[in-house]
């Protein structure tokens, strides 16, 4: 989702130090280092992908978040970058606290399992959805932990972390999230975007 | 041994400081060439061989008649592409490829200096071997690259000359020798040592060195050079040109007589006295000695992109000691790269066709270089 790409590149200054957990085959590295900062990481779990990203010449280490995470020093980036991933994690919990530990400004997007679609998809059929952004049957999905936009904000609020900035993005189109548009928001976008930093 | 003329060196005449406290000068440091070093010198990438490695990374050994150790990797069009980089290959000093080592004549006694000559460390190697880019008069090498020792002087250059490579490839090696590395190779020296033909290094005036010794030391090292599994679905339990069991100690299995004509084979191209020499310098690499036992320190002002490769198969340098050097890098914000790239082929990877690992090192070349 190029559109996610900018919306995240836009959230960064320029010549800041970012790092990509989960960076995949590194189309965001690649896009940040073209149009944004040249000091950027990745960390990626998956070695083929890994390679992929070193063949690109690409700095990225391969690892998992929830163990590697450990070896970067407090606040060693300006940005700490999760992109649809959160949901796959066996404790998300405690990978925010470490994107919140080693970046001074965390951005987390997700994918929103409120939108109106898939909620009509369960009610109607009675069968866990499948949409364009969530393809996998229920039992082959690696999506632990699917949240709403909403319970985002809620699991921020709980836990004293400052949203700087909330962003839905829906097709191509992209808007701010507030308190009053939250339920509205929450039901019209694919995609929850944030920035936020430890209060 | 065999004719040395055909070798290519450099003379280091100014005086070098080993880590022994002896000086060394004029000394004899070898190395070999490939591709061509472009106008703005800027394309030179310097390769370190491991413990039996040698100069002659690509192409024909002139020596041995044998190819080169990193022909899968070092050539044109290779990972190391020879049509784009300006290679050097660095012989190391304790060697016996024509550097200065336990076979060099003693010009007063005219007798191989055997263990008279200093004991050496990969500190002294990469010092010794740092003259070659006076010698090629390039101030910056695009890279430096090699496995397993060759990967520790990788990682000692850089901390000796931080500004001196844009980019650093240390392979399936550790910033310290562990005590199982260590054990390793004294099995191998004590193999040697027991050896009556080595008579305390003085075995050039007898013309008859300690093969037997050098031999099992090669055998045992080789096994930890391969992985379990890789030694079972190419060897198994298989008989070597028989039927049944001999019921004696003769070569019975595949995997015996392979051993026998490894070790038989490595005492044609190394001396005995190197192998001590040189294991001896692995067993006394730790980086982190001099900063305190922080391996970061070690590369603190580092601006070289760094791209850290270890194999799964590796139990002689295991991919927990590459992480350890990653660790360290991520701690002080240093580029690096890393990947633990999947193989059988045990520790010895590094010198086979793994187009994983050759694919993933070419384009991370080209690309880096282009950048």
């Amino acid at each position: 989702m190029k559109k996610e790409f900018k919306v995240i590149s836009e959230l960064i200054e320029n010549k800041s130090k970012a790092l990509d957990v989960g960076c995949g085959d590194g189309e965001l590295l690649k896009y940040l280092l073209e149009n944004k900062t040249k000091d950027i990481r990745g960390l990626e779990i998956s070695k083929e992908s890994v390679q992929n990203c070193l063949s690109k010449g690409l700095p990225v280490i391969e690892g998992n978040a929830e163990n590697d995470l450990m070896q970067f020093p407090n606040k060693s980036f300006d940005y700490v970058i999760l992109s649809q991933t959160l949901q796959a994690f066996l404790n998300p919990d405690k990978v925010i606290k470490e994107l919140l530990r080693v970046g001074k400004k965390a951005i987390v997007t997700i994918p929103n399992f409120g939108h109106w679609k898939i909620r009509i998809k369960l009610l109607v059929n009675g069968t866990m959805p499948l949409t364009e952004n969530l393809p996998y049957e229920w039992h082959s999905t690696p999506n632990l932990h699917m949240c709403t936009i909403k319970d985002f904000f809620v699991f921020c609020e709980e836990r004293d972390i400052k949203i700087f900035k909330s962003l839905a993005l829906n097709k191509e189109k992209i808007s701010e999230i507030n308190n009053k548009n939250l339920n509205y928001k929450n039901l019209m976008s694919d995609l929850g975007i944030f920035l936020i930093e430890n209060k | 041994m065999n004719d040395l003329t055909e070798i290519k060196k450099i003379i280091v005449k100014k005086p070098l400081k080993l880590d022994c406290g002896q000086e060394i000068s004029n000394f004899p440091l070898a190395y070999e060439t490939y591709g061509k070093l472009n106008e703005n010198k800027d394309n030179a990438i310097l390769v370190f061989h491991a413990l039996t490695g040698d100069q002659f990374a690509s192409g024909i050994n002139p020596i041995t008649k044998k190819d080169g150790w990193w022909k899968h990797a070092l050539g044109p069009g290779k990972a190391f592409d020879t049509e784009k980089f300006f290679v050097i290959s660095a012989n190391v000093i304790g060697g016996c490829m024509g550097s200065y080592g336990p076979s060099t004549i003693n010009e007063i006694t005219n007798k191989p200096l055997g263990t008279d000559f200093p004991v050496i460390t990969i500190n002294d190697m990469v010092n010794a071997q740092y003259n070659l880019l006076d010698f090629f008069k390039i101030e910056t090498l695009f890279a430096v690259a090699g496995g397993s020792m060759g990967g520790m002087q990788v990682l000692q250059f850089v901390s000796n000359f931080p500004y001196k490579a844009k980019v650093a490839v240390p392979i399936a090696c550790t910033s310290s020798h562990s005590a199982q590395n260590i054990a390793l190779n004294e099995l191998g020296r004590q193999s040697i040592m027991a050896d009556i033909n080595w008579q305390n290094g003085s075995y050039r005036e007898r013309e008859k060195s300690p093969d037997k010794g050098l031999a099992v030391a090669r055998m045992a090292a080789h096994i930890t050079y391969l992985s379990k599994k890789g030694l079972q679905e190419k060897f198994g339990r298989k008989l070597q040109e028989r039927d049944d069991l001999k019921f004696s100690f003769d070569a019975d299995f595949q995997i015996e007589s392979y051993l026998r004509h490894q070790g038989a084979a490595f005492v044609d191209r190394f001396d005995a006295n190197s192998y001590l020499y040189i294991t001896r310098a692995m067993d006394y690499f730790d980086l982190t000695k001099k900063f305190d036992g922080n391996l970061s320190k070690a590369f603190a002002n580092s601006k070289t992109k760094f791209f850290v490769i270890s194999f799964t198969s590796d139990w002689l340098y295991p991919t927990s000691e590459s992480r350890d050097i990653v660790i360290a890098l991520n701690a002080i914000g240093a580029n690096v790269g890393f990947v633990e790239i999947k193989s059988d082929k045990g520790h010895d990877s590094f010198l086979l066709d793994v187009p994983d690992f050759l694919g993933t090192l070419k384009n991370y070349l080209s690309s880096t270089y282009k950048k």
